[in-house]
């Protein structure tokens, strides 16, 4: 008799529970559903308001729209240059410093590992930052993506504990072979750590797609815009630009119109959502191994 | 630096190799973290962007004098504190809540599915989850009609024009992005528990919650105080991707955290010392937070950073 009130109560709870995991779900994957639906929904459609489920008419007018729009396309472009040119500096300069920094015998080691100790528990903050960045004339241009983040002194703190992990046998064997230093890094070190440089690259990478802010603090420049910028203006601040205006104006539309705003929204993260099912398990594993370290 | 005698000298050179990856780095750290920090000193002087900072004069404390007496100041300390507040009181456990429920589903397939799923809008700029928001809370959006649909409002409210529903806009379409991965942690901690503790609890007659209060979540307590200690020193930050993306004119007074205060006389008035000041005493206030919350989770929970 106790046992089975026992198993009735278990099996309420993981109905309860199931149903509460399923509605977790369902609150992740919903707004990107609303997002994909009425982008794809007719402008005509569009103006009547948002649709909930499913669009009132299928329709790829806003994102012809939206790739026949120079600034937007040309943010693309930015944001892909950036992301690529940006994760490629910071894994490369990240992980030179750090293989330099695991030698022992390195002269100086200490000394070099204080003053970069020291950059994680202080910083300047934005104004000094900002003033810094005008002064190098690094405002209003491109590289102000690149060259303030080439470095961080928690992946480079990753990166040291994943070579200590190599045999140091291999690096003494290319040694002995007459390989220097840097054909030690490039030859055997770097491609036996493929897994924490995937890792590192994919967080990176990222950031740079989803990164909105850099853009609107340094650049005023319209051809250097990335993508996400675009769309924090296009958004938060209800500008479009002059094609999509012309495009609106086709469609007769008063308001900015919204099935615009979602396929530009679409296009934004569509990279992130196809590449996520193969990249997450990489991206879990980097804060397992943060959270180690940390 | 250094002080090179002959022998030590030549081995340095002997390693040019290694200490050329290095250099440029520290060279890099200089520029970009030593820099802006010596930069700081501009708070205690009238500066001006157009001039050498040694040409600029010292005023001692005048700016921090200036925004001690400011309201804008103090209404941005009330709206960091609250936001944080929000989200440190109420939001701090869901989390832990998530990965425990987690943890209970016995399927390890659906398990992982939730699991990836829930990380998704982690992901997602908040360009675009922001933008979501905006819609979901305007006029003829996904909130006013749920909430009329279940008879909560008879009208609809323009939810992001109206000042007093900002800390809560925050705080949940921060627990909506955040949910997931923030447990990812916790999950981690769980899944290292030792079986036999469950098997021999279950011997010993524990209920199921008995066993996940007094193992499970006994076990990650370490893990909690961390992150909890983390959590109250990061109390005078705001997110400010999330902020800049939802804030508009209408809900300014609410809106505007201490981060926002800082970069809009900053960078959109020009007052740069004033908000160097700022910043400045902003450092050291969190600092001493980070300090006192590791003290307090010493002594009541003996777990702590440092």
């Amino acid at each position: 008799m106790k046992r089975r009130t026992g198993l009735r109560s278990i099996g309420v709870f993981e109905v309860c529970n199931t149903l509460l995991m399923l509605g977790v779900c369902f609150l992740t994957l919903y707004p990107m559903w609303f997002v994909l639906i009425n982008s794809l929904n007719a402008p005509e459609q569009a103006l009547l308001g948002t649709v909930n489920w499913f669009p009132e008419q299928l329709s790829l007018a806003s994102y012809s729209v939206v790739f026949n729009d120079k600034t937007m396309m040309n943010g693309f472009l930015i944001t892909t240059l950036r992301t690529i040119i940006g994760s490629a500096a910071h894994v490369l300069f990240t992980a030179i410093i750090a293989y330099g920094l695991s030698k022992t015998t390195l002269i100086g080691r200490k000394v070099y590992m204080k003053v970069a100790l020291v950059t994680m528990l202080f910083s300047g903050g934005l104004i000094p930052t900002f003033i810094l960045m005008t002064k190098l004339g690094l405002y209003d241009n491109f590289w102000v993506f690149v060259i303030p983040g080439m470095y961080s002194f928690f992946n480079m703190v990753i990166f040291m504990s994943f070579f200590r992990t190599i045999p140091d046998s291999l690096e003494e064997s290319a040694k002995v072979d007459g390989a220097s230093d840097y054909g030690v890094l490039f030859r055997i070190v770097l491609p036996n750590s493929m897994a924490v440089i995937a890792t590192i690259s994919l967080f990176s990478a990222v950031y740079h797609w989803n990164d909105y802010y850099q853009g609107v603090i340094y650049i005023r420049s319209q051809d250097i815009l990335p993508l996400q910028t675009i769309l924090y203006k296009i958004i938060a601040e209800n500008s479009m630009s002059f094609m999509q205006q012309q495009a609106m104006a086709q469609f007769g539309a008063r308001l900015p119109g919204n099935s615009i705003k979602f396929a530009s929204m679409m296009v934004a993260t569509l990279p992130i959502l196809l590449f996520y099912p193969f990249i997450q398990r990489y991206l879990v594993k980097g804060v397992m191994i943060g959270a180690i370290k940390g | 630096m250094f002080r090179f005698r002959g022998e030590q000298m030549k081995a340095f050179f002997r390693q040019w190799q290694l200490q050329s990856m290095v250099i440029p780095g520290i060279v890099w750290m200089v520029i970009f973290c030593y820099l802006p920090m010596f930069w700081l000193v501009i708070a205690f002087m009238d500066y001006s962007i157009a001039k050498p900072m040694l040409e600029s004069p010292f005023v001692g404390l005048k700016h921090f004098e200036a925004f001690v007496s400011d309201d804008r100041f103090w209404r941005s300390i009330r709206n960091t504190l609250g936001m944080s507040s929000i989200k440190l009181i109420l939001g701090f456990p869901i989390p832990i809540l998530f990965a425990l429920l987690l943890n209970e589903i016995r399927s390890l397939r659906f398990k992982r599915t939730v699991q990836t799923i829930s990380y998704l809008p982690h992901f997602i700029a908040w360009t675009i989850f922001g933008g979501i928001a905006l819609n979901w809370l305007g006029e003829g959006g996904v909130i006013n009609q749920l909430m009329m649909a279940i008879g909560l409002q008879d009208r609809e409210i323009l939810f992001n024009s109206d000042a007093k529903y900002f800390w809560w806009i925050t705080f949940f379409t921060d627990t909506l992005k955040e949910t997931g991965w923030s447990a990812i942690i916790y999950i981690a901690a769980i899944s290292g528990i030792d079986p036999g503790l469950y098997e021999a609890a279950e011997l010993d007659g524990a209920g199921r919650w008995q066993r996940m209060w007094h193992i499970t979540v006994q076990s990650i307590r370490p893990t909690i105080a961390i992150l909890f200690i983390l959590a109250v020193s990061g109390i005078l930050g705001s997110n400010f991707e999330q902020i800049f993306m939802l804030k508009n004119n209408m809900n300014m007074k609410m809106a505007e955290s201490l981060d926002l205060y800082i970069y809009n006389m900053g960078l959109v008035s020009g007052r740069h010392s004033f908000s160097t000041a700022v910043l400045f005493a902003r450092s050291i206030v969190a600092l001493g937070l980070l300090f006192m919350a590791n003290q307090t989770s010493k002594k009541l929970t003996g777990d702590s950073i440092f």
